[in-house]
Order: structure tokens, then C-alpha cells, then sequence
């Protein structure tokens, strides 16, 4: 424990430049609710913490013409789950954003700050990448987008380079005939983090997937975007089978560990069924169905 | 005045006990002006910090505290060199089980040795935190790293790493040869085994294991102390009984207890962990050194790594059961892991396994271990919830074996009054029946279970028993009338669980005045004579006895006082409805009180006493459960808990208790558990990966109050607290089996061996 600055700029290029001006040991943080007890914890060591909610541009929730949405990198995870327009448009990226952490957690925590500290458990990314979403990242060098499913690089690490912060996150619109569902196990109702979190999105035909995406927490040294699960999906009607065929090839793609959280055979267990209840509850909506009353 | 000792002077017709009147605590502890430990702030206060071993088996070659000792705003580090040699003496502060002083000193501060992951190697006090952790960063330790020894099983294997070179088994009481892991081997036995078994038409032999588990009290372990310069100590703390404290700092560093003087702070739970010291001896040696006032707390990690959970076990058990359904026979074998020294709860281990049961023939073996884990303690029921989850669960076998409903062989064996314990003692009056029948009589019993919606949910239900002996032990009381009428009640026992309201109500009942003219204090160790620990579910009891006794010394006081008053002889006044009253004179209580007052007469009662019989609490548990067999996960859908209270003073403490102590057994049941690695370090020492349940994990426990009065106390009190931790994981391991078709034999039933169970299962 010691005393650390702090610093609430009102502008991107304020924050890029005390982020540069103070390197490795400045850091963004939006609630802080992964950043203060990582410092108190000793897990981090931080000498200036910069506060991003007194910028604008990342408290902003901006719905575009196209459908899509752009969320401020600070923007509140209570905020977003109580937004009627996001929860009709994105049910799925919903499942994400009303399960990190309890109710106080939620008035404080922000999907952009799960993406910036980039743990394998997060929830929020898995729903990020099966959605197609992009981050949008400002530094000295000025602005850049990378897409979300390649932002992270290993546990706690990012493609984020020195005096770099993410500003933003877009999500393209869905379109007709789609529909996302994320979902995580825990072995506790609240308070606890993914033993394997799973996320899916489809596109329809009747009853034939078009495409999906699907994309996998805490079973990998990041969250991963399991491709060889969508080439699994392309072109096959919406049933158990192809779940099954999927839920094989997501378990392939995993490289589960064993820990405190759970087997690394449990894991692999769980890839499977959760992959298969991703699936279920994303062809679901993408039939105009609810999952979780959306 | 009279009171008849062997029944209880009242069994209905209360005005107060068996009434929910506000708490005298609950206004200080809703606005926030309650005090606890870490609330102190003293003049000059410097703070203190921990240097833990990083390994969890490692001789310390060399220690140098140079370095942090020439910081600026250091004010003092300490070793083990700073402590005394305390002499061999066995010493028990709470209800963990005794142990030689000599290693509680080497466990608060090691000697030459780390035995466990967070064992203290160095303290540090200065001026501020910050100071003090960068100090600790400055200490060098020179280690050899040893392998560790992390289970029962390993520990016994020859050739294991030895802990403690010079510990020798204790063979129910004579001393073996030779270097051992093994503290302890003490046997329990009454009747004739090999006959028992030779009678049996059956026998259920199957292994159970358990994992330590905390007592997961929110607020963390602290402790301030102050040296003064004329010699005396001054110590704030959390813990359970300050007298023990006292006791235990005064062995520890060789001072006498008068010496001392600890302040009782309100405490945030304790469950058993919070009956030994950890920290006021090296915030008192710090302090010494110092010259300064010192403050001490530690974080979660250090709480959970460095306190003393419950032993994890392995346990192995035999039943011969005949096709009527009674058990001839059983032999229990209990292996308890101590932690890195010796002393634990197995001895209540030992006498619990088999009680809820009559048994001709019965044998349990008990074995203590060292492992290299941090010291074990106690956990509400020290003991008896390993021990009877592993019998409940055999009996379960048994029961299904038999095709008989669990209850009724339940009532088929039950231990009554008479029947002798394993340890050779008579059984006193208990409600066994009354509470077995309670759980067949109560609608969850009786309302089959509906089948789950979804193929993938499996439902099932379970039902266990647990005895908790309980306890006597010393009690102090002093009731000091004051001239408005109130009653000022001094007593021993720290509240850990609102039992300045329910002693404050034996001494209203008692005094026939409001509870709300009580006034509650626990004063310091200086202020009231000797009590013991809160723990082993005594203080409503004994404490409770000592102020019901302590309101009879007042009536009488009072009587003799009007006597002189009104000019009539004592015996002439009676005391009835509130009144005192002789011929023409009347007072009420409050009237006597200006009376006396008036006429320069001061009453104060008190009371010390030991009393024997604490009467055994009995908790009998049903739930219902739904097992996700896609995932593992465990759902308690229903659940009923039965206990014999005795005489239920405050009925909602009762209800809390019963609620509080199943809910820790549902925790223990399904996912607390410590994860050590490969190292032998604790990996999950947070509360987020040590999973206690939340209020979304559990549903409404239904409470069932059973009044079998104890015949040891004048309001028929029996200790309520521990009971109800008992029979949640053997319930529950019941309610799974019936879910899924597979027992569960180690604790916990998680998620992961939920699902590798059924896929052995699978593969059979």
C-alpha cells in the first residue's frame, strides 16, 4: 500500500498524454473495480491512476443510422443493461453486460474495462466477438481500430501500446434472422467468475444456420473466437446434431488448465455444454424467441 | 424464591422468554457507532505487519531484519528470538482442542521452522501501513525449502517428510518410539465389536474425505496492544472470550494475568475461529519494543492462509446392521489433519461420529495429523460435522439397503436418555424422537417431490441427524439495581451472537421487570470476574444461568432491604405479578427500587458458577436438491431444518442460528473448500474462489423449533448455535444420491466431481 496520483482529464488527448508522459505505470480505469483491487492486492503497480469517466467521448452511448452502436470505453454495465434500445437490439451482449459482478458492481463496472483487462474469464469479450465488435483506440499516434476477437494477447495483456487507451467499442447492427446469446458457468448464482463462459451468434435460413460465430471464456490463455465451431455450423440445419458437431469442434480449439476454478477435463466438459446452450438460446432469438425474458 | 434444579421452574407461563423484543445492540450496530477491534485509534499508534513464509515447508537457516530496521519510521521487527521459551505446558484457550503453549508460541511466530504456507516468520510495527509493508520487503530470509506433506494420507506413508522431528505419537495416552507425523491415536470403545459384527445381517463399509473449510467471518482477525511502562498490557481485539485472551497472552509471553487487561470489541463472527490469539501477542511484543501503542489487522488472504479452518479428514466407516433395521455394530476411524502442529478438534470428532444412535457395540479410532497447512481450529461443532457426515451418510446406505425410510431407522436407533456415548458417559435428556418425528410430521417431508422440468435436472431428497454435546464451563453475572428501577447486568460472556438480549431476558423473566429495563454491558477483564469463551453453544446457557442466579441474589437483597423498610419480617413479603408485598405495603418493582434507594440501600447481585449439565442440542435436516447433470451443479430447492433447543429464549436468534448454521453446512457441503497447488500453497485465498454461498445459493431455511426443556438449567435452556452446522453435507449427499444414483463420498460435492462422478458412473 501507498499513495498513488490520480488524474481526471476531460479530453482522449489529455489522458493519451499523461499516459505517455508517466509510461507502463499509468493506467485507465472506468469503475476500477478490476484495477483497485489488483493495486490493493499488490497484483499491479500503478504510480498514476487516470480516471476516464470525465471524458465525454467515453461516457457516450451513440446508436448509429446503420443500427450499430458505439459504447463509451467507460460507459457503466448497469447503464447498458438498463438502455430499452441496446437490450432490444442486442439481447445477447445484454447476457454479458448484467452478469459482471453484483448490482453495486454493476453501477461501476464497464464492458470496455473488462476488454482492457483482458482476463481469459471476462465475460463481456466472448459477447464482444461473437457480435463482430470493434475497438476503437486512440494514442500519440492518433486513432486506430482493431477488432475486438484480436485484442487480446494473453492473460492481462493487450494489443494496447504504451500511451494507448481504448475510447470506444462498436457493435455492428445484427442482421435479419440472427440472434446472440452469451453464458457462463459458475458453480455459485452470484459473486463468482466463469469456470468456462460461451457465447454464440447465428444467422438463419428457416431452419439452415447462414453462419455463426462462437467464441469461448477462461479456456485459453484469452478469450478465444473459435472459428473452426463456425465452419462447423455454415451451411447445417439448426439441430442437435450440428450443436453436437459444433460443441466437438469448440472443445478441440480449447486449451482448458486446472486451477482453483475448476478441472481442466471439467472445462473441456463444460465447452461442450455450454457451447450447445449458446447455440440453442442464439437460434432462439434469431427465431424472434426470448431467452432470459429478451 | 425457591428453585427446584433438577426440572426447569418453568416451562410456559413466560412473560419474557419466548418474546422478540428489540435488541439492546441493534441501535449502536445500524447507525454505525458499534466499535470493533480495528476501530481503536490511540495516541502514538504505530501499525504492525506480518512476514509470512512464501513455502509450506522450510527450515530457516537465517533471518535478517537489518535492513528494515534502519527504514525510517520503523519503530521495531521482531523474530522468534523475541519470545520467550513458554514451557510445555498444555493450554486451551477455546474450543480447539488443547495444545503444548510451547507450540501455539512457535505457531504465532516460528521457530527455526515454517510448518505452512503464511506461517509468521517476522513482524514489523512503524509509524504508518505503507512503512510497515515496505519494511517487510527489506527482511531477508534465508530458506531451505523442504517438501511439503499435504494430506493425512501422505503425512502416515513411510518415508513422508517429517514436521516436527521431535513429535512422538500419542497412543491413547502412552508415548510410541520413533520419528511420526502422527500427534495422536486415541480409541473410544464400549461393548463388544467382533460380537456386534458377528451379529450384524449386514455390514457398510465405505471412506469419506473432507477438505478444510473456514469459518468465513466477515470481519477480519485484529488486534492492538499498548505496553505500558509500569508493565502492564492493554489489548483490543476480536475475539470470543477476552478472558481467553487474557489467559493465552499471559502464557505466551510469561506475564502475569493480572497484568493484562483486554477490552471486549464487538466482534463481526467468529464461528469458533476467533477462540485463540494470532496477532495481540506480536502487537504486544511489538509494542514492548516499541515503546508505542501497536495495531494490527490482517487482510482476507492472511485470514484465510494464516487462521485456523477445520481440519480437512478422511474417515472410514463400518456398520453392521441387522435386517430389522438395528445397528449391531460400528467402528469409525477419523483422521484428522492438525495443520503444522499438533492440537485439534478431534477429540469432539471422537464422541460425536455415532451419537445420534444407541449402540451396544461401537469403536471409534481417532488419529491427529500434522500435514503442512496452516494450524487447524475450531468451526461451530468442532468436529462433528466431518465425523457425523461420514456415519450419516453410511446410515443412508444402510437404510437403503433395508429399503426403510431414513427417518423412521433414525427413530429405530435413536440415542435417548441413558444410553451411553462412545466415550462410556450416560446420554442426559434429549430430544432425539421429538426432533426425528418433527421432520417426518413437517410438510416437506410429507410433500412427495415433484419431478424437475428439464431432462437434463435430476431432483432428489435427503435427510441427516446431528448431536452437539455441548457446553458447561465458567460463568460470571453482577446485577446492580439502579434507583430508576433499571438493571444494569454486568456479564462475562463477549456476544457473538445477540446473547446480551437472551441473558438479559433470564434476568427479566426472572426479576419480573421489561428486558427493556435491562441495560447489557460486557466490561473488561478487570470488571467482571472469570468467564469462558463464547463457544461450545454455553453462553445462553451458562451465562444465562449465572444472571438468572444473579437475579434471585437480587430479590432476595431486595426482600431483605423492604423488610427493614417497612418494619416487617422477610418472610412475610412476597414477590408475585411484579409486586412486592406485605400486609398493607405493596411496591412494584420499580417502587422497591426508590425504596431501597431512599433508604441508602444497595443491591447487587452476582454470580459465578461452573454448571455441568448443558443438555445436547439434536438437529434433524431435510432437503431437496436438483442436480444439473449436464453441469454438476447442485440447487438447493427446499430445505427444513429440526432442533431441539430446548427452551427457544429469543425465538428469531433461534431461527437465526438454525438458518446460519445450515447455511454454513451448505457452503461446506457443496463448494468451500481449500485448494492448495502442487507447492502446497493455498490458492484460493480470496472470497471470490473461496466460495462461501451467497443468498441467491440457498433458499428460505424453514426453521423448526423443538422444545425438549434441559433439566440442567431453571428455564430449560440447551445450547443452540453449533447443532445445525451438522447435518447439512450428510443431507445433502443423501438428497444426491437419491437425485443421480451416485454417493458423493468427498467433500465438497462440486461442480467438477459432480460430473466425474457421473462419468465413472458411465463408464461402470
Amino acid at each position: 500500500m501507498r499513495a498513488i496520483n490520480y488524474a481526471a482529464p476531460t479530453m482522449v488527448e489529455d489522458a493519451v498524454r499523461i499516459l505517455r508522459e508517466n509510461g507502463a505505470g499509468a493506467r485507465i480505469f472506468a469503475g476500477g473495480t478490476d484495477l483497485i483491487v489488483q493495486v490493493r492486492e499488490n497484483t499491479r503497480d500503478v504510480d498514476v491512476m487516470v480516471d476516464a469517466k470525465g471524458i465525454e467521448e467515453l461516457t457516450r452511448v451513440e446508436i448509429g443510422a446503420d443500427g450499430s452502436v458505439t459504447l463509451g470505453a467507460a460507459v457503466p454495465c448497469y447503464q447498458i443493461a438498463g438502455d430499452d434500445a441496446i437490450v432490444a437490439a442486442f439481447p445477447g451482449l445484454i447476457d454479458a453486460a448484467g452478469i459482471i459482478g453484483g448490482t453495486a458492481i454493476q453501477g461501476r463496472a464497464s464492458l470496455g474495462g473488462n476488454l482492457c483487462n483482458s482476463s481469459p474469464a471476462a465475460d463481456g469479450i466472448p459477447a464482444l466477438i461473437v457480435h463482430g465488435a470493434t475497438a476503437n483506440i486512440a494514442g500519440p499516434d492518433g486513432r486506430r481500430s482493431v477488432a475486438v476477437a484480436d485484442f487480446c494477447t494473453g492473460p492481462g495483456t493487450n494489443v494496447l501500446a504504451a500511451g494507448e487507451m481504448l475510447v470506444s467499442l462498436t457493435i455492428p447492427a445484427l442482421v435479419p434472422n440472427s440472434g446472440a446469446h452469451y453464458l457462463r458457468f459458475t458453480p455459485r448464482n452470484e459473486m463468482d467468475i466463469a469456470v468456462v463462459g460461451a457465447g454464440a451468434q447465428v444467422v438463419l435460413d428457416g431452419d439452415t444456420i447462414v453462419s455463426a460465430r462462437i467464441a469461448l471464456g477462461a479456456v485459453a490463455p484469452t478469450p478465444m473466437y473459435a472459428a473452426a465451431a463456425d465452419e462447423a455450423l455454415a451451411g447445417q440445419p439448426a439441430t442437435e446434431e450440428s450443436y453436437e458437431a459444433a460443441a466437438a469442434a469448440a472443445q478441440n480449439a480449447a486449451t482448458p488448465i486446472t486451477d482453483m476454478r475448476g478441472t481442466a477435463d471439467f472445462r473441456n466438459h463444460l465447452v461442450a455444454v455450454l457451447t450447445k446452450r449458446a447455440l440453442r438460446g442464439a437460434v432462439e432469438r434469431a427465431k424472434g424467441g426470448a431467452v432470459n425474458g429478451r | 424464591m425457591a428453585v427446584t434444579r433438577d426440572e426447569p421452574i418453568k416451562t410456559d407461563d413466560f412473560d419474557v422468554i419466548g418474546t422478540s423484543p428489540v435488541r439492546h445492540d441493534g441501535v449502536d450496530k445500524v447507525t454505525g457507532r458499534a466499535l470493533y477491534g480495528a476501530d481503536i485509534h490511540l495516541p502514538g499508534m504505530a501499525h504492525g505487519k506480518v512476514l509470512r513464509s512464501p513455502h509450506a515447508h522450510a527450515v530457516i537457516r537465517a533471518i535478517d531484519t537489518s535492513k528494515a530496521e534502519a527504514l525510517p519510521g520503523v519503530v521495531a521487527v521482531i523474530t522468534g528470538a523475541d519470545f520467550p521459551d513458554p514451557g510445555e505446558h498444555m493450554t486451551q484457550a477455546g474450543e480447539g482442542g488443547a495444545q503444548s503453549i510451547i507450540n501455539k508460541s512457535a505457531d504465532i511466530m516460528a521457530r527455526g521452522k515454517a510448518h505452512y504456507a503464511g506461517h509468521p516468520i517476522a513482524a514489523v510495527a512503524a509509524r504508518d501501513l505503507p512503512t510497515a509493508e515496505a519494511a517487510l520487503a527489506l527482511i531477508e530470509v534465508d530458506y531451505e525449502v523442504l517438501p511439503p506433506v499435504m494430506s493425512a494420507e501422505a503425512a502416515m506413508a513411510a518415508g513422508a517428510p517429517i514436521i516436527m522431528p521431535d513429535l512422538r505419537t500419542d497412543e491413547d495416552g502412552a508415548e510410541l518410539d520413533g520419528e511420526t507425523n502422527v500427534s495422536e491415536h486415541s480409541v473410544a470403545e464400549e461393548g463388544d465389536l467382533a460380537a456386534g459384527f458377528a451379529a450384524a445381517d449386514f455390514i457398510i463399509e465405505t471412506e469419506y474425505f473432507t477438505s478444510p473449510v473456514h469459518q468465513g467471518y466477515i470481519e477480519p482477525m485484529n488486534g492492538t496492544a499498548w505496553w505500558r511502562g509500569d508493565g502492564t498490557l492493554d489489548i483490543w481485539g476480536s475475539s470470543q472470550g477476552h478472558f481467553g485472551i487474557r489467559g493465552e497472552v499471559s502464557e505466551l509471553l510469561l506475564i502475569p494475568v493480572s497484568k493484562i487487561r483486554v477490552m471486549p470489541m464487538e466482534i463481526g463472527g467468529g464461528f469458533g475461529g476467533k477462540t485463540t490469539s494470532y496477532l495481540e501477542p506480536l502487537a504486544a511484543v511489538l509494542s514492548r519494543k516499541s515503546a508505542r501503542p501497536v495495531k494490527m489487522t490482517m487482510t482476507r488472504e492472511e485470514v484465510l492462509k494464516a487462521t485456523g479452518p477445520t481440519p480437512g479428514t478422511r474417515e472410514k466407516v463400518k456398520l453392521g446392521v441387522s435386517n430389522a433395521g438395528k445397528i449391531t455394530a460400528a467402528h469409525v476411524n477419523l483422521y484428522f489433519e492438525a495443520g503444522g502442529f499438533p492440537g485439534s478438534v478431534l477429540g469432539a470428532g471422537v464422541i460425536t461420529a455415532l451419537s445420534p444412535y444407541a449402540l451396544e457395540n461401537m469403536r471409534v479410532d481417532g488419529y491427529e495429523v500434522l500435514v503442512n497447512k496452516t494450524h487447524t481450529g475450531a468451526y461451530r461443532a468442532p468436529g462433528a460435522t466431518m465425523s457425523e457426515y461420514a456415519v450419516e451418510t453410511a446410515v443412508d446406505e444402510a437404510c437403503e439397503r433395508l429399503g426403510m425410510d431414513p427417518t423412521e431407522f433414525r427413530l429405530l436407533n435413536a440415542s435417548q436418555e441413558g444410553d451411553l456415548r462412545v466415550d462410556g458417559l450416560p446420554f442426559p435428556k434429549m430430544g432425539t424422537v421429538e426432533t426425528t418425528r418433527a421432520i417426518q410430521d413437517s410438510a416437506h417431508w410429507r410433500t412427495p417431490l415433484e419431478p424437475a422440468a428439464e431432462p437434463h435436472l435430476r431432483r432428489g431428497r435427503g435427510m441427516a441427524s446431528g448431536y452437539w454435546m455441548n457446553g458447561g464451563g465458567m460463568s460470571s453475572a453482577q446485577a446492580i439495581v439502579n434507583a430508576d428501577g433499571t438493571v444494569t447486568l454486568r456479564e462475562g460472556s463477549m456476544d457473538i451472537g445477540g446473547t446480551r438480549t437472551s441473558i438479559a431476558m433470564q434476568l427479566a423473566e426472572t426479576l419480573g421487570i421489561d428486558v427493556l429495563d435491562v441495560i447489557p454491558v460486557v466490561p473488561d477483564t478487570d470488571s467482571i470476574a472469570f468467564t469462558g469463551v463464547t463457544g461450545g453453544s454455553r453462553t445462553t446457557y451458562a451465562t444465562g444461568m449465572a444472571a438468572q442466579l444473579a437475579a434471585e441474589d437480587v430479590l432476595r437483597q431486595m426482600v431483605a432491604g423492604l423488610a427493614e423498610v417497612w418494619g416487617v419480617a422477610a418472610d412475610d413479603i412476597a414477590y408475585e405479578n411484579s409486586t412486592f408485598a406485605a400486609g398493607d405495603n405493596a411496591a412494584s418493582f420499580k417502587e422497591a427500587a426508590a425504596l431501597l434507594d431512599d433508604a441508602d440501600i444497595l443491591v447487587t447481585g452476582k454470580t459465578s458458577i461452573a454448571p455441568t449439565r448443558p443438555g445436547p442440542a439434536i438437529a434433524v435436516h431435510a432437503a431437496d436438491v436438483e442436480v444439473d447433470i449436464e453441469t454438476g451443479k447442485v440447487q438447493i430447492l427446499r430445505y427444513t431444518a429440526a432442533q431441539d433447543v430446548g427452551t427457544a429464549i429469543y425465538p428469531p436468534y433461534v431461527e437465526g442460528q438454525i438458518q446460519g448454521g445450515a447455511v454454513q453446512g451448505i457452503g461446506w457441503a457443496l463448494n468451500e473448500e481449500y485448494w492448495y497447488d502442487d507447492d502446497g500453497l493455498l490458492r484460493n485465498s480470496t472470497l471470490l474462489d473461496y466460495r462461501m454461498p451467497t443468498a441467491p445459493d440457498v433458499p428460505m431455511i424453514d426453521a423448526v423449533i423443538v422444545e425438549v426443556p434441559n433439566p440442567g438449567h431453571p428455564y430449560g435452556v440447551r445450547g443452540v448455535g453449533e447443532a445445525p452446522i451438522v447435518p447439512p453435507p450428510a443431507a445433502i449427499a443423501n438428497a444426491i444420491y437419491d437425485a443421480i444414483g451416485i454417493r458423493l463420498r468427498t467433500l465438497p460435492m462440486s461442480p467438477p466431481r459432480i460430473i466425474a462422478a457421473l462419468a465413472n458412473n458411465t463408464k461402470e
